[in-house]
C-alpha cells in the first residue's frame, strides 16, 4: 500500500494538517486543488524530494525508486534525447541499455528525434522525451507534477493518452488543477484546498473516458463545483 | 561585415585624432611621436619587437593556463567540500583586497627575474575570476535539475560531473574571458618590476631612453595581442555556452 498521512508546516504555518491519501494500486490517483494549498510538497514527500519544510508523518511506499515528472520537462539542454532517457543509468554509474532506450524513444514516437537537443524539438515532443525518460526508470510509483499544463490543448489531450497508455499497470499520482484531466484521468481523485483533503467519489466508468462523453463532462462540472466550494 | 567596417572605420578614427592633436600641438616626437612615425618604428624594430613579444606571449598563455586548471580544480572542490568552502571562501575573497601588483617585487625576490615570477602573477590575477565564476555556476544549477538526479538516486560524483559541470560551463566560459584580459596585464607588471626581456622591460627600457615610438609600437603589439587572445577566448567561451544549450551552430 502506498499512502501518506501527516501534517505540513512551513515557515510556522500549516500548510495542510492530519491529512490521508492512499494511492491507487496500479492505477491513476488525481490529486486535484487550487494554488498553494500543498499539492506539489505532497508529491514531493511520496517522490522523497527536498520539501524546505516540517513533516510530521509517515510516507509508506512499496520502494523508495520514484519515477517523477515535472510540469517543466527537465531535460538536460547538454544531452540529446537518447542522452537524456539514459541519464539515470549514467547518474546510477551503470552502463547504459540502449536497446530499451530506443524501444522507449520509439514509443513515445521520438524515434526520428532520438539524437536531438531539446532545443530542437517542440514543447510537446519534449515531454514525450521527459514521459520516455520517467518510463526508462521503470518504478513502481510515479509521480507526475502537472506534467502537461503547460502544453497547448490538443497536445495535452494527446500526451494525457500517451502516458496513460505508457503508464498501465503502474501506480501514478498526477497532481493537476484541472478538473477535466483528474475526469478523464482519475481511477481515484482527491480534492486537496483550504479546508483539507477529501476522495471525490468515485466514477463509475474506468479512465482513460473519452473528452466528449456525459460521464466525464458531469464528472468535471461536479469537480469544479467541488473546487469552488471551498473559497465561498 | 558591416561590424568589420565600423571597427575599421574606427581605428582610422582614433589614428586621425592622434595625428591632429600632433599636427596642432606641435608637440615633439620625443613626447609624442605620430602614428606614422610609431609605425615605421614597428616595422624597422620588428624584429627586436617580436623576440620580446614572444617571451610575453608564453608567459601569458603559460599563466591563462596553469591559472585556469588551478581555478577548475579549486572550484570543484569547493563546490564538493561545503567545509573547505566555508574555511576558504573568506580568505579568497579578502586575498581580492590586497592589490596584487604590489607583490610583485616579493614576487621577483621569490621566484628571481626569469619567466617564473610572470607566470606566478599572471596567475595570481587570474585565479580568482575563473574559480569564483566557475564555482558560481556549480553552485546555481536548476534545482529542477537536482530533483530529477535525486528521484534517480544518482551518486554525487555523478551528480558533479554529468549534471553540475556541464549547467556550469556558460560561467567557465566568462570566468576565461574575464581571464583574457587580465592575463596580460599581470606578465607585464611582472616584466615592469624585474626582467630582461619581454614587452613590459621593452617598454620600460624604451621610455627611459625617450625611444617614445618604441614604447608605442611595443604598447601597439601588447595590446593587439590581447585584443585576438580575447577574441579566441571568446569563441571558445561560446562554444562552451552552445554545448551547455545542446545548440550545434557555431560562431554566432
Amino acid at each position: 500500500m502506498i499512502s501518506l498521512s501527516g501534517s505540513f508546516r512551513f515557515e510556522g504555518r500549516w500548510l495542510f494538517k492530519d491529512i490521508e491519501l492512499h494511492l491507487k494500486p496500479e492505477g491513476w490517483t488525481c490529486l486535484l486543488g487550487p494554488s498553494g494549498v500543498g499539492k506539489t510538497t505532497l508529491l514531493r514527500l511520496f517522490a522523497g524530494l527536498e520539501t524546505h519544510g516540517e513533516f510530521q508523518g509517515e510516507v509508506e511506499l512499496v520502494d523508495a525508486h520514484v519515477a517523477y515528472m515535472a510540469q517543466s520537462d527537465l531535460l538536460m539542454p547538454w544531452l540529446d534525447v537518447t542522452g537524456n532517457v539514459t541519464l539515470g543509468e549514467r547518474l546510477r554509474g551503470k552502463t547504459p541499455d540502449l536497446p530499451r532506450a530506443q524501444d522507449l524513444i520509439a514509443r513515445v514516437g521520438l524515434a526520428d528525434h532520438a539524437h536531438k537537443y531539446p532545443s530542437e524539438l517542440s514543447g510537446g515532443m519534449r515531454q514525450r522525451a521527459a514521459l520516455a525518460r520517467t518510463l526508462m526508470e521503470d518504478c513502481h510509483l510515479v509521480c507526475l507534477d502537472e506534467p502537461f499544463s503547460a502544453l497547448d490543448a490538443r497536445t495535452r489531450a494527446e500526451m494525457q493518452e500517451l502516458a496513460f497508455e505508457l503508464l498501465e499497470a503502474r501506480t501514478v499520482l498526477l497532481v493537476t488543477h484541472d478538473p477535466a484531466e483528474a475526469a478523464r484521468l482519475g481511477d481515484r481523485i482527491a480534492i486537496l484546498d483550504e479546508r483539507g483533503m477529501r476522495l471525490f467519489p468515485a466514477a463509475r466508468s474506468k479512465p482513460l473516458r473519452a473528452i466528449d462523453e456525459k460521464e466525464t463532462l458531469d464528472l468535471q462540472v461536479r469537480l469544479l463545483a467541488s473546487l469552488r466550494e471551498a473559497v465561498s | 561585415m558591416i561590424r568589420a567596417l565600423w571597427i575599421a572605420v574606427s581605428a582610422l578614427f582614433a589614428l586621425g585624432l592622434w595625428q591632429l592633436v600632433v599636427s596642432l600641438t606641435g608637440v615633439p616626437h620625443f613626447i609624442l611621436p605620430s602614428p606614422f612615425k610609431v609605425a615605421e618604428t614597428l616595422v624597422n624594430s620588428r624584429e627586436l619587437i617580436a623576440g620580446h613579444a614572444v617571451i610575453t606571449i608564453a608567459e601569458v598563455l603559460a599563466g591563462l593556463v596553469i591559472g585556469s586548471l588551478l581555478g577548475v580544480a579549486s572550484a570543484l572542490y569547493l563546490m564538493i567540500s561545503p567545509t573547505a568552502r566555508r574555511l576558504l571562501m573568506p580568505i579568497m575573497v579578502f586575498s581580492q583586497a590586497v592589490p596584487v601588483f604590489a607583490l610583485a617585487p616579493v614576487l621577483t625576490l621569490w621566484l628571481g627575474y626569469g619567466i617564473w615570477s610572470k607566470i606566478v602573477m599572471t596567475i595570481l590575477l587570474i585565479y580568482f575570476p575563473v574559480a569564483s565564476t566557475f564555482l558560481d555556476g556549480l553552485m546555481r544549477t536548476d534545482p529542477g535539475y537536482l530533483d530529477i538526479a535525486r528521484t534517480m538516486r544518482a551518486k554525487p560524483r555523478q551528480v558533479l560531473m554529468r549534471i553540475r559541470v556541464p549547467a556550469a560551463l556558460p560561467s567557465f566560459g566568462s570566468g576565461l574571458k574575464l581571464a583574457a584580459v587580465y592575463a596580460p596585464i599581470g606578465a607585464v607588471i611582472g616584466e615592469w618590476v624585474g626582467a630582461s626581456n619581454g614587452l613590459g622591460y621593452l617598454m620600460l627600457l624604451a621610455n627611459g631612453r625617450a625611444k617614445i615610438d618604441l614604447m608605442f609600437a611595443s604598447l601597439f603589439v601588447l595590446a593587439a595581442f590581447t585584443v585576438a587572445l580575447h577574441y579566441l577566448v571568446s569563441l571558445f567561451a561560446m562554444w562552451l555556452t552552445n554545448r551547455a544549450n545542446g545548440r550545434r551552430s557555431s560562431a554566432g
